[in-house]
């Protein structure tokens, strides 16, 4: 089946709340630093934990990049996925996780924790956020309207502006 | 598909510069980002080779501002051209809100850019996306150069247009970009439509911008 137009998903508060509780969890479980979720496209969806001291919209489209890549090779493979991906560095190492086929689980951590103890707790993690996000884009395409009326209007007005009207 | 971020107000949608390989690309991003206002834009993402072919992608976040409070922003990709990284060029549309073909004008690149449309079209619908419904725009780029082929010819091979079957949408529609023109029109009792194309030097700026505010424009209805 082909779409007719660029459908958009949307990210309520409610699915904040519950989805930083399930990654605070997580956090506090393994003493690790930050997680973040990132969607397959490569937008940014939360960050939870330290602040990131680097650019968050550039690690995200890296992130989606980085996963699907690694998709491709798995396949070339034989294998349906890489469901995880784990990338170490000499102090900060990043431990990646599929959720839904939609969502990237990223979690950066240092020596305050180890390898073992954020994969045993990620299955966990991952299990509950599988769920959240299935319910959440079960929810797709319910009629709502995604923006106010006048959206549309004043974003063609800043583009305009910025890009030359 | 662009993504409405409720909890931190942000909306981001996905353009992405597809094309033959050397066809401009690549240069379309850097010009606009030496353009637009620092405060507009984040930072430019070369995944290259040594010799500064695309290998996977380029990215370029630009920021609108804040609209009816939500911080709007467009992240722009390119895919590399050469026809043997179809792979990585496939990964990149996923998720795609609009697409830009970047065209080379020159005679005797017009067989690379056949090519490259008729891979775009394979890919799209790869990925279930129909190219004839989303927002998507053309650039013939290379204006500047002798042997650049007429816009009829290029538009002949390029822009053909597509049947239309709704018979809401069978009437007459003015080419807002070019005057005198149709984007909808019937052609031998057949009601047909184009895309809206732009004439480019993207080394020099030239269209760079226009190109980019139609498609933008077009991924915003969406929205609405």
């Amino acid at each position: 089946m082909t779409s007719t137009r660029a459908t958009s998903w949307s990210f309520r508060e409610e699915d904040s709340a519950q989805i930083r509780g399930v990654l605070q969890d997580f956090l506090r479980d393994t003493s690790a630093r930050t997680a973040l979720l990132v969607d397959r496209a490569g937008q940014m969806l939360v960050t939870v934990g330290e602040a990131p001291n680097f650019d968050p919209t550039a690690f995200a489209s890296l992130t989606a990049a980085d996963f699907s890549a690694n998709d491709q090779l798995a396949r070339l493979l034989g294998e349906p996925e890489f469901g995880t991906l784990f990338h170490q560095g000499e102090k900060e190492s990043l431990y990646l996780a599929d959720i839904a086929r939609r969502v990237i689980l990223v979690v950066l951590f240092d020596n305050r924790t180890t390898l073992g103890l954020v994969k045993l707790r990620m299955r966990g993690a991952v299990q509950e956020l599988t769920t959240l996000f299935t319910a959440l884009f079960a929810r797709e395409g319910d009629g709502t309207s995604a923006v106010d009326a006048g959206f549309v209007g004043d974003a063609e007005d800043e583009l305009d502006k910025l890009f030359g009207g | 598909m662009s993504l409405i971020n409720y909890a931190s107000r942000e909306i981001n949608c996905k353009i992405v510069y597809y094309g033959p390989g050397l066809g401009g690309k690549t240069t379309n991003l850097e010009y606009v980002y030496e353009k637009v206002a620092p405060s507009s834009k984040g930072k430019l993402i070369s995944l290259a080779t040594e010799t500064e072919r695309t290998l996977f992608f380029d990215f370029l976040p630009v920021d609108l501002g804040t609209i009816r409070g939500f911080k709007t922003r467009f992240h722009l990709y390119t895919v590399p051209g050469q026809v043997y990284y179809n792979a990585s060029r496939k990964l990149i549309l996923k998720g795609v809100d609009g697409v830009v073909f970047v065209a080379d004008s020159q005679l005797d690149r017009m067989e690379a850019n056949l090519e490259a449309m008729q891979n775009l079209y394979d890919n799209m619908s790869q990925h279930g996306y129909d190219l004839t419904k989303l927002p998507f725009v053309i650039q013939y780029n290379k204006r500047d150069l002798p042997n650049a082929a007429p816009i009829a010819d290029l538009d002949g091979a390029l822009n053909p247009g597509w049947t239309v079957d709704d018979p809401a949408r069978q009437k007459l529609t003015p080419d807002p970009y070019r005057a005198g023109e149709h984007l909808v029109r019937e052609v031998n009792g057949i009601w047909v439509e184009r895309v809206p194309t732009f004439e480019a030097v993207a080394v020099k700026g030239d269209g760079v911008f226009d190109t980019l505010k139609a498609v933008s424009k077009l991924v915003l209805k969406t929205l609405g």
